[in-house]
């Protein structure tokens, strides 16, 4: 048992991969996730940063014993659910719609047989 | 003397006999559950996947199940009931890592891979080394996670049972209970792995989620609840009682520590970011984890089980919140490292005091503690039979099928393997856990995540996106990753050196950090790099496949 393909498709994946719809496809991807991810992730590091080199900010209280550490730190959870729920959107509405497509164009060339 | 303790002293025969009577109940049902699993299990697909047949919420639960250990429970409450603030970075980092696996990983791997984390890694590459390289360091991060989880559950079962260093226990003084208690839950991670596969892993760590959800929900509302709702009444009486006031409720008591040595403040401070990175890059590398998402039928019902994962963790640990002030305020520091010092009891201490209020004295307060540490005992439990069933996929799968037998197994002789690795790993893992169960390895958590951050993630990511990737650079990456990680460690405080270290005794460290991501996660990536641009080989065509099946679905198992 392995978990190779036939060598047929490689030709037909590199058609596919070069097609202008499956460059769509990658930019709506990357365009989406990589800039997210920077995102996220920086503002992760900066409440870390701010846990470490800023302390009188952080230790600022807001109301009653509720400081600005804690607020940053429940941000944290608000922006993951965000941005966690932004992203089933985009995907469902941008990625999946378009990525189905090309599943499909690449099935039903399989039933012919012959390469795309 | 502190009240709860006094209390502990009376009521420990009758939460003993719920404690273990509830934990048996947990073992029947997961057992029967596992058995009828057995009989679902035919094929390799439904050992190694469950069958790809669970749907997005279940596969949410069972990763809930899997990621939040005894670490989270337990560790992350006593950490925030002893040093306040600090401890709820660890809540942080183990949520927002969540967005690395849902972003980057977690679609793509279900739909190029089949088994396991090394199905992506190879997928361009020389099958060989790269599987042996993601086959050693699966069995590296999970050791080391299964052994800190083990001995954890030895060191709890005397404090959850309360057995003192005087008294015994059917017969058992405190040090025999922690080895028959390593060696009990071996025991049925072996069973649930071997007999039940994925299948009945993945129930088990269900009904593990549904329990650990539901007790920590009860004991949230009954902290909320005795202050009227009020957040910030809750927080000025932890901080009072800790006796350390407002500092308690910033950070700083534990990590990034500010002390008069302008060195000693500088290493802390890169020590707490250090930690920081690994844990948010940490989870998208861990084997046990990334073997979830293909236990979901597509890519698509996997990005949901991850949504689900993350609103079930992030729950759990806004509950870890009020778990850890509330262990602060209602038991108090003084009454928690009395019990243990590194907090671990924090959690059901709070249980019982909560118990003693709310649910009716001290009959109230023996069972809710009897709950929590049975709970306590199911999380562990389900996580070293997740990490056990993640190797020894790894070992059958990669090494055995693709590395030893070229590709040339069956089916049958596959899974036969994985049942026998399973044993194997089950067997070893339990051996090194009484070895190490008189040593401080509370670390290995850390350092698990730490080597999936270094020299799993680059390579999973160089895999999926990056065109010139090539065998050289997948090596580089694992290999250099793991060595920087584990090399670090060996040579930090908190192996020698140092009065908390694993062999305090000695001193050859020469690493000032305890984390040693700062250095190996960036070292892992660029390795990653520099093993790449030497190598001259590159297959475009093959990466053509793999980003095509990635993003399409096409040709996925």
């Amino acid at each position: 048992m392995t978990t190779e393909v036939p060598s047929t498709s490689a030709e037909r994946y590199v058609a596919v991969q070069q097609s202008e719809e499956f460059g769509r496809l990658r930019h709506i991807v990357r365009s989406f996730v990589f800039p997210m991810t920077a995102a996220f992730f920086l503002w992760y590091a900066l409440y870390v940063l701010l846990s470490a080199y800023a302390r009188g900010f952080m230790s600022t209280k807001l109301v009653g014993n509720i400081n600005v550490a804690l607020v940053f730190g429940l941000l944290q959870f608000v922006s993951t659910f965000l941005i966690a729920w932004y992203y089933s959107r985009y995907a469902a509405r941008k990625i999946d719609p378009l990525a189905e497509q090309i599943y499909n164009e690449i099935e039903s060339g399989d039933k012919k047989g012959t390469d795309a | 003397m502190e009240p709860h303790l006094l209390a502990a002293e009376v009521s420990t025969s009758t939460s003993r006999g719920l404690t273990i009577t509830l934990f048996l109940v947990f073992v029947a049902i997961t057992l029967g559950i596992t058995i009828w699993a057995s009989r679902q299990t035919k094929t390799a697909t439904d050992f190694y996947a469950g069958g790809r047949q669970f749907s997005g919420f279940q596969n949410g639960m069972a990763i809930g199940g899997d990621y939040m250990s005894a670490a989270s429970f337990l560790g992350i409450a006593g950490l925030i009931a002893l040093y306040g603030y600090d401890g709820f970075l660890y809540s942080i980092g183990f949520l927002v890592a969540w967005l690395v696996a849902l972003l980057l990983v977690a679609e793509y791997l279900r739909n190029s891979g089949r088994y396991t984390m090394a199905d992506v890694l190879a997928f361009r590459m020389r099958q060989r080394p790269v599987r042996t390289a993601a086959s050693v360091s699966t069995i590296v991060v999970s050791i080391f996670y299964l052994i800190a989880q083990m001995v954890g559950a030895g060191a709890l079962v005397s404090l959850l049972l309360g057995i003192k260093a005087d008294t015994t226990f059917l017969g058992m003084d405190a040090d025999t209970a922690k080895v028959a208690t390593i060696i009990l839950v071996g025991a049925l991670m072996i069973v649930y792995v071997v007999v039940g596969g994925m299948k009945g892993t993945t129930y088990v760590q269900i009904v593990k989620a549904f329990m650990l959800m539901t007790g920590a929900l009860i004991m949230t509302l009954l902290v909320l609840a005795h202050y009227k709702f009020n957040l910030s009444e809750l927080l000025g009486d932890a901080a009072q009682q800790s006796g350390k006031g407002d500092a308690f409720l910033e950070p700083g008591l534990r990590y990034g520590v500010e002390s008069a040595s302008a060195s000693a403040t500088f290493y802390s401070k890169m020590d707490l970011l250090s930690l920081g990175i690994a844990l948010v890059l940490g989870t998208a590398g861990l084997p046990h984890i990334l073997t979830r998402f293909y236990t979901v039928p597509t890519s698509r019902i996997a990005r949901k089980s991850v949504l689900w994962a993350i609103g079930i963790i992030g729950t759990f640990y806004l509950f870890t919140l009020a778990l850890g002030f509330g262990a602060a305020a209602l038991v108090g520091g003084q009454a928690i490292t009395a019990q243990d010092k590194a907090g671990n009891t924090a959690a059901p201490q709070l249980a019982q005091a909560l118990g003693i209020d709310y649910l009716g004295g001290e009959t109230g307060g023996a069972i809710l503690l009897a709950v929590i540490a049975a709970v306590a005992f199911a999380t562990i439990l389900a996580v070293v039979a997740g990490l056990t069933l993640a190797s020894s996929s790894s070992v059958a799968h990669d090494f055995y099928a693709n590395v030893i037998r070229r590709g040339n197994a069956s089916e049958r002789d596959e899974v036969r393997v994985a049942r026998i690795s399973a044993l194997v790993i089950g067997a070893v893992a339990i051996a090194l856990s009484i070895f190490a169960q008189s040593l401080n390895v509370a670390f290995l958590v850390a350092l698990a995540f730490a080597v999936a951050a270094s020299a799993n993630l680059p390579a999973i990511l160089y895999s999926l996106f990056w065109k010139r990737f090539n065998t050289a650079g997948a090596m580089w990456s694992i290999y250099g990753g793991l060595i920087v990680a584990v090399g670090l460690v060996f040579f930090s405080p908190v192996v020698s050196g140092s009065p908390t270290a694993m062999f305090p005794d000695n001193d050859w460290h020469f690493f000032p950090l305890s984390n040693p991501g700062l250095i190996s996660i960036p070292a892992g990536f660029l390795a990653g790099w520099i093993g790449t641009v030497i190598s001259k080989e590159s297959d475009a065509d093959k990466y053509a496949e793999l980003e095509v099946r990635s993003l399409t679905g096409h040709g996925a198992h």
